[in-house]
């Protein structure tokens, strides 16, 4: 959701798609920085777009006071939002940088691609389970960007990581739980791991409600859908959360041919309410 | 409409823990016990929480004055404050919810014109809430045309959850002129097949198909 934050374009100007290509490939820093979020966001998936994208990729010249590529994170983020596979490669090599936010959005941007190609890859960065999964010392963030890779592994239907996934649901911070319980459902579609998202919802912070909220509409949990209507959060992602269950329900059956079930009523009425 | 027995030295008590209520969450409890007593003394205070900039609180007024319901609209309309933009969201939802007609043109330019997708969809909601009774009835067929015109317009927004906000609204129109249908009544049905086809989101599609379900019934 931090995608869609609006960002203010340096000096106010508005771009266009030739202009954007051409500050990504300039020298000003805060130029560049904001032509590839730009990008992404109004999804120009041209072929310039994608190549320029992917040089800014590779760029060491943008640093942060603490070493971070922040040209690097906002060009994987973008390249994630265009569906180009040129980018699954390159945004694999991501997953081995030295900065964290460079992993985390290379790992979102390859589930978003739907990369079954950096199941591998992914599966690596787990290495060491969750003893290893600890808070860097002087860092807001832990070893590695786990709620990512573990929900990329879990929409890329990697099977093969289960073993590895499930002991997650253990781990301190809850918003990797969810995120481990959030791929364990999609893996396994065992209720448990639902229901544990399900309690999320009760949780004291709304941060984490949120969380919850996104993860149920994400993987359809339809036993979900009342709690969610109930939890404390904003509507507007109450509605979004059930959309996401609805929208499951009507793929099991097709919308064209068949009658609506009472489930998608169900929800439907729900969102209803919440209008 | 009955409110519940409570003596005003009460009520009093559950105004001044609003006023007095010294952190957000503190003032959401305080507001839900005075939203709670329904009590159209609560009415000025409910409507000056919509201000605070406090949304846990500002549900619980808005759900307050919808269930004091017609006695707390013509207070909305006086205290309203136009320029404070998050109270006026509030106050949209409070009409949508209490369904009074006195808050058409309000519903309807918000449905038409705001810039908050939530208020767009609460008005669009609350349109097909109307309770319609309360006009006289030489004035209801031309309002209930305008009503549809707006909802026709507000099926065509951008944001999905806006249309769905409209295709429930048009229902509930649909439901209120059912019984002796005017002339563009065929035009809700028509619009409900378009978008149950044509929509690009599967959510609005299947919304338009229960519209549909539910005024053949």
């Amino acid at each position: 959701m931090q995608d869609d934050f609006e960002m203010a374009p340096p000096g106010g100007e508005s771009l266009t798609v030739e202009k954007a290509i051409a500050n990504l490939q300039g020298d000003d820093p805060g130029l560049r920085y904001y032509a590839a979020w730009w990008l992404g966001k109004f999804r120009i998936a041209t072929q310039e777009a994608i190549d320029a994208l992917l040089a800014a990729l590779e760029d060491k010249s943008c640093r942060t006071e603490d070493g971070g590529y922040p040209l690097q994170r906002n060009a994987a983020r973008a390249l994630g939002k265009l569906g180009n596979q040129k980018a699954v490669e390159p945004l694999i090599r991501c997953l081995n940088s030295e900065d964290y936010y460079v992993r985390e959005a290379a790992a979102q941007s390859l589930q978003k691609l739907g990369a079954r190609s950096s199941i591998p890859a992914l599966i690596k960065l787990l290495e060491g389970g969750v003893e290893a999964a600890v808070q860097v010392p002087g860092k807001p963030h832990l070893t590695q960007p786990y709620d990512a890779i573990l929900e990329a592994l879990g929409s890329l239907n990697a099977k093969e990581a289960i073993p590895l996934i499930k002991p997650f649901i253990e781990h301190p911070v809850k918003r990797v739980q969810y995120a481990a319980a959030r791929a364990m459902y999609q893996l396994t579609g065992e209720a448990i791991y639902g229901e544990h998202l399900v309690q999320g919802l009760q949780g004291k912070e709304l941060q984490l409600r949120r969380t919850a909220l996104m993860d149920l509409g994400a993987i359809g949990y339809l036993p979900a859908a009342e709690a969610i209507a109930q939890t404390q959060a904003e509507n507007s992602l109450k509605i979004i959360a059930l959309k996401g269950i609805l929208e499951h329900q009507l793929k099991n059956n097709s919308l064209e041919t068949s009658n609506l079930s009472d489930d998608a009523i169900r929800v439907m009425s729900l969102i209803d309410s919440l209008l | 409409m009955t409110y519940t027995v409570i003596n005003n030295n009460s009520i009093e008590n559950l105004i001044r823990a609003v006023e007095e209520a010294t952190s957000a969450d503190k003032m959401i409890t305080a507001v839900k016990a005075l939203a709670a007593a329904r009590h159209p003394a609560a009415i000025p205070t409910l409507i000056d929480v919509l201000r605070y900039n406090n949304p846990g609180a500002a549900v619980a007024a808005v759900d307050g004055l919808i269930e004091l319901g017609e006695a707390a609209v013509q207070p909305i309309i006086d205290r309203l404050d136009s320029y404070n933009y998050g109270a006026r969201a509030w106050a949209i939802r409070a009409f949508a919810g209490i369904g009074d007609v006195r808050g058409l043109d309000l519903l309807i330019t918000a449905a038409k014109t705001d810039f908050a997708l939530s208020v767009r969809r609460a008005a669009a909601r609350g349109l097909g809430n109307l309770k319609w009774s309360g006009l006289p009835t030489e004035q209801i067929p031309a309002a209930q045309k305008q009503v549809f015109n707006t909802l026709k317009l507000v099926c065509q927004d951008p944001e999905w959850v806006v249309r769905y906000a409209a295709i429930v609204g048009l229902q509930g129109l649909a439901i209120a002129v059912i019984a002796n249908p005017p002339e563009w009544f065929t035009e809700i049905l028509t619009q409900f097949e378009e978008m149950a086809t044509t929509d690009t989101e599967i959510a609005v599609r299947a919304r338009a198909r229960l519209a549909k379900q539910e005024i053949s019934k």
